[in-house]
């Protein structure tokens, strides 16, 4: 018999509710404004801003690049996650809290340290090979590898904690070698884990914006630079066009996946 | 033929011999799979170790060779930070926004990871939804749909002016308020996390206890369930204080370059007038700062969450 939260703590996780989706909310009516500068429509709406979206060719090139950056980086980084996690859970190596807390670091490090690090790694990179370095896609894609691999590490890690460690055992004591029970008894226990891992590596390449403002200048502009320079250097309503699209995805799919719970059972 | 049978009467006759050899092949035996797997293991863990050595611990002793190198080699930039009006005030206002904005979040999170974890189905979906749309959504969105609210032609603003209780526009953004109320919503999610998972470990039968002995609701919730996720709250406020150390993109757009924080101050530094040795001076003190703040939170938080688990 559990208790419901009372009338009064419902308003107030209601009135913090309605904080989180506010801003949200405030970007539709900017998105219609007729005007070229950020105000609320008067009278009439338009859809202008949306039409820049498709019309203006950098606004294509920037989603191609993000979501090019995105699949390379979340490829890398997940598989990258997934051996170490294996390799801990599977041979827990001395000093196994240590080694994570190692891989954990540019989560916990400030962004803003990490996107230097990066700068200095990137800038270096750039005397030996311009086709990697500062300013380029795979410069870019090395930078959001190291910053989105400790969130897959996690994620990989949780769901490892939740597989039963006797069917590694027994596959072992029946004499499967060790890739044998990474690929065909491990991996398939933790494969939801391992897909969640891969999409949430995604999403935040994706949006990464601190780290790729310090590595990036005209060449690799990635959707987030290319909505920096409307928030940022000027405030252009084509950004809360981009934005009404992208919330309007993401609310998408976190109720599309919620839907697809309710019918699993538990 | 001729040469396997000697071999394998050998091996039938091995075993009978004596017990030395049955030894020998029992040491043998282990041993080189055990080396083997150590040596298997290793190639799993090694390459996400070697890359991040190459590509973030080595370049970050460059970036602290800067700090002692740029201008000019000695620890000038460090007496700088340690000084310079500028840089104090600062470091001042960053404390004060993230102490804020660490006391706002964690209680905004506290109340609704309380219905995400209590409610009913329905206010879980809702409160699950609420948490996780805005974290999923860029911080540039969320920061320019705070534009959209409060700048001077914004919501906010049309919405009072066209009301009649305000002549001109409010400055709401491009100050101090606007990036408390922006990094306050950025980091109520991650706030929510970790209290969330404190709250489902309270074991409710304590509650129950509580209710039976004739404790009032106020009174449960104060006496047993507020200190049994003391070790939540202290973790959460940990990490959202930690994050909001390094944030620099919200601050940069609801600042409006005005109330500039630590973060902003070291990207300014090496975009905008080159000052690197600064930048890199900064970078090191962020890095220590967390690092005693993570050891502070291993310290204090884990005999908490182990006395409050059991």
């Amino acid at each position: 018999m559990r208790q419901r939260p009372s009338a009064i703590a419902l308003v107030m996780a209601g009135l913090v509710a309605i904080f989180l989706l506010l801003p949200l909310l405030a970007v539709v009516p900017i998105s219609l404004t007729p005007a070229r500068f950020l105000t609320m429509p008067t009278g009439e709406l338009s859809l202008i801003h949306y039409r820049d979206l498709i019309d203006n060719p950098d606004w294509g090139q920037s989603i191609l690049l993000s979501l090019r950056i995105g699949v390379v980086s979340s490829v890398i980084a997940t598989t990258l996650a997934l051996a170490f996690a294996l390799g801990i859970w599977m041979f827990q190596p001395p000093l196994s809290a240590l080694l994570v807390g190692f891989v954990l670091l540019p989560m916990i490090v400030p962004p803003v340290v990490s996107a230097m690090i990066l700068y200095f790694f990137l800038t270096s990179l750039s005397q030996v090979s311009g086709a990697v370095g500062y300013d380029t896609w795979l410069g870019v894609t090395l930078a959001h590898v190291v910053m989105i691999t400790p969130c897959a590490v996690v994620l990989i890690l949780v769901a490892l904690a939740q597989v039963d460690r006797r069917i590694d055992l027994a596959a072992r004591g029946l004499g499967a070698t060790v890739l044998q029970r990474a690929f065909k008894i491990v991996l398939p226990n933790i494969r939801f884990g391992v897909l969640t891992a891969a999409l949430m590596a995604f999403v935040l390449s994706w949006e990464e914006i601190g780290v790729t403002l310090f590595v990036t200048s005209v060449n690799a502009i990635t959707l987030p630079r290319m909505m920096w320079m409307g928030v940022h250097d000027n405030i252009d309503p084509a950004i809360a066009a981009i934005s009404v699209v992208l919330i309007a995805l993401t609310t998408i799919a976190l109720v599309g996946r919620m839907m697809l719970q309710r019918h699993e059972p538990a | 033929m001729a040469a396997a049978a000697p071999f394998s009467r050998a091996e039938e006759e091995g075993p009978s011999v004596s017990l030395a050899p049955d030894h020998r092949t029992e040491w043998g035996r282990q041993a080189t799979p055990r080396r083997a797997s150590r040596w298997i293991g290793f190639c799993f863990i090694a390459p996400l170790l070697a890359f991040l050595a190459l590509v973030y611990v080595i370049p970050f002793l460059g970036v602290a060779e800067w700090s002692v190198t740029l201008p000019k080699p000695g620890i000038g930039q460090y007496e700088r930070l340690a000084t310079d009006p500028l840089v104090l005030s600062v470091f001042l206002r960053t404390f004060r926004i993230c102490a804020i904005v660490t006391f706002v979040s964690v209680t905004a999170a506290y109340a609704i990871a309380y219905v995400w974890v209590r409610g009913t189905l329905l206010q879980r979906r809702l409160t699950e939804l609420c948490i996780l749309i805005p974290f999923l959504i860029s911080v540039l969105t969320r920061a320019f749909g705070w534009l959209a609210l409060l700048s001077s032609r914004g919501l906010v603003n049309t919405w009072l002016q066209a009301s009649g209780l305000i002549d001109s526009p409010l400055q709401l953004a491009r100050n101090e308020f606007g990036v408390v109320l922006g990094m306050t919503h950025v980091l109520i999610p991650f706030a929510a996390f970790p209290l969330a998972s404190a709250m489902r470990s309270v074991d409710e039968r304590v509650l129950l206890a509580a209710r039976g002995l004739g404790a009032s609701r106020l009174r449960i919730f104060w006496r047993v369930f507020l200190p049994m996720t003391a070790s939540g709250l202290i973790g959460a406020a940990l990490i959202v204080f930690v994050f909001t150390l390094g944030f620099f993109v919200t601050p940069a757009i609801l600042g409006g370059g005005r109330s500039i924080m630590v973060a902003e101050l070291v990207y300014l530094r090496m975009f905008q007038s080159p000052d690197w040795g600064l930048g890199a001076a900064v970078s090191v003190v962020l890095v220590l700062i967390v690092g005693a703040l993570m050891a502070a939170l291993f310290r204090f938080a884990r005999p908490a969450m182990i006395g409050g688990g059991r």
